[in-house]
């Protein structure tokens, strides 16, 4: 394999710096300063890796992220899945393969990259730090500016040229002394290998930094977004345009400017404007024999200057296919009149016109227009105030074009449009002639610029071919949006380090946690709460047998649960009495200090919102509790109605859910652990009654002890300073143990208030719930004053008597279980031909230790009235008959819990 | 992602705030004097205009103060924002 680097030439690489690198498992080596596809492309490697579809040999294409050919996996230092090799800096011990077009997810052994996100607040950010990107820098940071000038690539300088002229001076010397003055500035930052995803409102832009040990993900907000972002060439389509040596021609000349690289000896340069004749005088300056300089055009004064160099130009000519096993060998052009030449040639490098990369304008709304002189879209000056675009993204110092896009022939299968999608201008025909208009829907039915390069050398290609089959001007219609991100992006980079389960979202545990973990509990997800499931009494006890013997133990002795998590809010002024009045159905003024009453929020639509109970503290305070996933969106919604509607309110809230611990004694037991714990509080019945509250000490500890229930049993709910949370938790479970007291959790607390036929809003409950449905009326005060949702319990909708309504299910077999969501039909159902009403769902479903039996809670459509009838669950194990009773299965008089 | 002028903490980042939908659509004085059809239109129907609108936002992750705010439903430019019992500028 011949060595394709020059002796001399190269400005951007360090012949000193050798550097080793693995592709495909072979050894190659490269130099300091190049990318992997010069790398390759100086070792002559001619072929990287197969098409997509049709496994075609596909080489390197271009110079930079518009390539659609040479796809690799980088194995080391870093794991990308897919990359460009014209977008993979060269670094020691790189390791890379060929991937034909999809990539493949990161294995364990990969290790998903780690990555820091990072914010910045400038005046000026610089997208694009090629001539035009670095002079806008440099005047913002002589302006005071604090500047952000990033570029994918990892030189600046962008594919100016060696031999370019900058206000008079040689590139290569203006584009140092920009950087010079950058590196100066106090408030400037140059990032390299640093690609803008995207442009977002606001001057909000998200750029990807690969270049450093941990990748970095910027989001920058600045007062002025600048896209400097450059022009991609873009090709013509002829037979086996996509043979391994076919290259666009301004990327042949940054290879030969930048890094030494000469991509072939002896070339056919195929061009429709004047920078293909520069190309090919340029790479002819340092080496390369030119074959031909086919030009589609009709000659002038660029045509005149190569042939003045000996060049044989054929103006009005054009390619029409290549030759070579894998790589060109031999190139085929017609010329006016028949005329047809073949001409040997190991390289051919195509200039069809550029296409400003206009992606990140467009993007964020920026306009565009068709511009014929330089056949291309051009952004047309409107888009947010905020957003400027310079350089040859704005078209500037784009040659004029003549245009021309795919070589004419009677097969058109092989003319590849879009090179990484294997599509081809007879897949764009087809799609038109399927009476496609648009070039979204074509996109969709040829997939064109679905890949990694987003249709960057394709887009406007494809547009061409679309207007030109109907009849329509070059610019009827545009390429489709290129979206962001810009360049791929992997997700481990954007999701940084929120990963993990502390990171990704917090963890909350209560102050009792630790005993919990420590007896072995089985936990639940409860929002971001930990909540213990069931305590396995041992290692062979499972969760059914774990949850009778818990609830047993709470019907029959006593039972302690950690009901920390409750949400718990703080309201306190002259007028939170009013103002309860207004966000509860129930009246919450008239509380006498030292009561509780269980309560529900509405929404303004009349539905359930959120249940607890309200404990009045003093005259103008309360504490009120709401369910355990509810407490954000109470306070959120408390405080929205007191701000946005009520600001004449005189009341404070604030969130106190994690300054209490507080642990329920249940059971009719209970009022003997309180004594064995040892209290102040005279917890005689008629002191000290249900729905009531007592300060006192227990155990030793400040406490709030309050009556309520949700087993249904005698209980008492131990509220200490989270402080003394496991404090009070290991008194209760010593002062309890000699009488049978047992741990439990929620799953023994669902069985326990279902058996009560108490609702957890959320489960029986879904927004679309009324008290009324669920046969709560009584908690919806009757007289004239309004509460949030009142107005809505009289819509017509809301009063119907055919709404899904709460009912209690008796399996008729006591030991079938219906599995939750089972969907409920009439008796017969099974028999009756499809499609069979569904008269509704159930919500919760339990084997009863105490009643020996299954029971469910369901809403069935006016199941109040079918209270006594027979229904049936439609389960995957058949039909389940379960009988309709109200909802309360144990102690209906409600008894037990007074105590 | 907006850039959103929160009256009380400054221009803060859209990520901060909770949305609120359509501002000035006030709590009705007299509910239940209110027809089923009056009663439904406050409950459900919003305006929806291509352009210049005021909106409700909180500043969830900052200040928890609910504020309006007047935004370009068509470029999402956020022309003005304001405080709670403030009319929106002319």
């Amino acid at each position: 394999m011949t060595s394709r680097r020059r002796d001399a030439g190269g400005r951007g690489i360090d012949r000193e710096r050798r550097i080793g690198f693995t592709f495909g498992s072979r050894p190659y080596e490269g130099l300091h300063g190049d990318t992997l596809a010069s790398a390759l492309l100086a070792n002559g490697v001619d072929v990287v890796c197969a098409s997509p579809i049709l496994r075609r040999p596909r080489g390197v294409f271009s110079a930079g992220v518009e390539e659609p050919c040479a796809f690799v996996e980088v194995a080391a230092p870093r794991f990308e899945p897919i990359m460009p090799a014209t977008a993979v800096r060269l670094v020691d011990g790189l390791v890379a393969e060929g991937r034909p077009g999809v990539g493949r997810l990161p294995g364990d052994d990969d290790g998903a990259p780690a990555a820091d996100h990072r914010h910045l607040h400038v005046e000026t950010i610089v997208i694009g730090a090629g001539v035009a990107g670095l002079r806008v820098a440099v005047d913002a940071a002589r302006d005071g500016d604090r500047v952000l000038l990033v570029d994918e690539r990892h030189w600046i300088g962008g594919t100016a040229s060696g031999s370019d002229d900058v206000d008079g001076t040689a590139a290569p010397a203006w584009i140092a002394a920009a950087a010079a003055e950058l590196a100066a500035a106090p408030e400037a930052r140059v990032l390299t290998e640093a690609t803008a995803l995207g442009i977002y409102d606001d001057g909000y832009v998200v750029v990807y930094e690969r270049s450093v040990p941990v990748a970095r993900v910027w989001h920058v907000r600045a007062a002025r977004v600048v896209v400097a972002a450059g022009a991609h060439e873009r090709p013509i389509a002829f037979a086996d345009d996509d043979r391994p040596g076919v290259m666009l021609a301004s990327s042949a000349r940054l290879y030969a400017d930048r890094f030494g690289v000469l991509p072939g000896t002896r070339a056919v340069v195929f061009t429709t404007n004047h920078s293909g004749h520069d190309a090919a005088l340029a790479l002819a300056d340092v080496g390369l024999e030119l074959a031909a300089l086919i030009d589609v055009g009709g000659g002038g004064p660029a045509s005149d200057r190569a042939r003045a160099r000996g060049v044989d130009v054929r103006n009005g000519w054009a390619v029409t296919g290549t030759s070579g096993d894998p790589r060109v060998s031999a190139v085929h052009a017609a010329g006016p009149g028949g005329a047809a030449e073949t001409f040997d040639a190991d390289l051919l490098l195509v200039a069809g016109g550029w296409n400003p990369a206009v992606q990140l304008w467009r993007g964020i709304n920026g306009g565009l227009r068709y511009d014929d002189a330089r056949a291309c879209f051009l952004p047309d000056g409107t888009g947010p105030r905020w957003l400027e675009i310079v350089g040859a993204a704005a078209g500037e110092g784009l040659p004029t074009v003549a245009p021309f896009w795919f070589t004419p022939a009677e097969d058109l299968t092989r003319h590849f449009v879009d090179l990484q999608r294997d599509s081809t201008v007879a897949d764009v025909l087809d799609a038109v002639a399927r009476d496609l208009r648009s070039t979204e829907h074509v996109k969709r039915q040829t997939y064109i610029g679905t890949a990694i390069d987003q249709g960057r050398t394709s887009g406007v290609l494809t547009a061409a071919i679309v207007n030109q089959a109907w009849g329509a001007g070059p610019g009827a219609q545009g390429p489709t949006n290129a979206r962001p991100p810009y360049t791929p992006v992997p997700y481990s980079v954007l999701a940084g380090r929120d990963r993990g389960p502390t990171l990704l979202d917090p963890v909350r545990t209560t102050p009792i946690h630790p005993w919990h973990v420590e007896h072995g509990a089985a936990f639940e997800n409860v929002g971001q709460w930990k909540r213990p499931w069931y305590f396995p009494a041992n290692a062979s006890e499972d969760l059914q047998a774990a949850v009778a013997r818990e609830c047993l133990a709470v019907r029959q002795t006593a039972g302690a649960m950690d009901a920390s998590t409750l949400g718990k809010i703080e309201l306190v002024g002259p007028d939170v009495a009013t103002f309860l009045d207004r966000i509860y159905t129930n009246r919450m003024s008239s509380l006498a200090v030292g009561s509780i009453r269980y309560g529900f929020m509405l929404g303004l639509d009349g539905m359930v919102f959120d249940d607890g109970v309200a404990m009045r503290l003093a005259e103008d305070r309360y504490l009120i509790t709401t369910t355990t996933g509810g407490a954000a969106k109470v306070m959120d919604h408390v405080e929205e109605w007191l701000q946005t509607e009520w600001p004449d309110l005189r009341v404070y809230a604030t969130s106190v859910t994690e300054q209490w611990a507080t642990v329920a004694v249940n059971g009719p037991q209970a009022r003997a652990v309180l004594t064995a714990l040892g209290t102040d509080i005279d917890l005689d019945a008629a002191a000290f009654p249900f729905m009531t509250w007592r300060d006192g000490e227990v155990s030793g500890m400040t406490a709030r002890v309050a009556r309520v229930s949700f087993s249904g049993e005698l209980a008492y709910e131990i509220n200490v300073s989270g402080h003394h949370g496991l404090a009070m938790w290991e008194a209760v479970m010593a002062a309890g143990a000699p009488i049978g007291l047992a741990p439990y959790g929620t799953e023994a607390m669902h069985v326990l208030r279902a058996e009560k036929g108490y609702v957890i809003v959320g489960q029986d409950t879904d927004g679309t719930v009324t008290p009324h449905d669920l046969g709560m009326s009584w908690i919806v005060r009757k007289d004239e004053s309004d509460f949030i949702g009142k107005r809505s319990l009289r819509r017509p909708d809301t009063i119907r008597t055919d709404r899904k309504q709460l009912v209690g299910l008796l399996p008729a077999d006591r030991d079938r279980w219906i599995p939750e969501g089972a969907q409920l039909v009439s008796p017969g159902s099974a028999e009756a031909a499809p499609p069979v009403p569904m008269l509704g769902f159930v919500t919760s479903s339990y084997r009863s230790p105490i009643l020996g039996r299954t029971v469910a809670l369901a809403m069935v459509e006016g199941g109040h009235d079918r209270i006594g009838t027979t229904i049936v669950a439609a389960t995957t194990d058949g039909p389940i008959e379960a009988a309709v009773t109200t909802s309360v299965f144990y102690d209906p008089e409600g008894a037990r819990r007074e105590g | 992602m907006l850039l959103i002028p929160c009256p009380w903490c400054g221009p803060r980042d859209e990520i901060e705030f909770r949305y609120g939908g359509q501002a000035h659509v006030g709590y009705p004085s007299d509910p239940d004097a209110m027809t089923d059809a009056e009663w439904a239109d406050y409950l459900f129907m919003r305006d929806n205009p291509k352009g210049d609108w005021s909106e409700r936002w909180m500043h969830a992750a900052g200040c928890r103060r609910w504020f309006n705010a007047v935004r370009s439903t068509v470029t999402h430019e956020i022309r003005s924002a304001y405080r709670i019992g403030e009319e929106p500028p002319p």
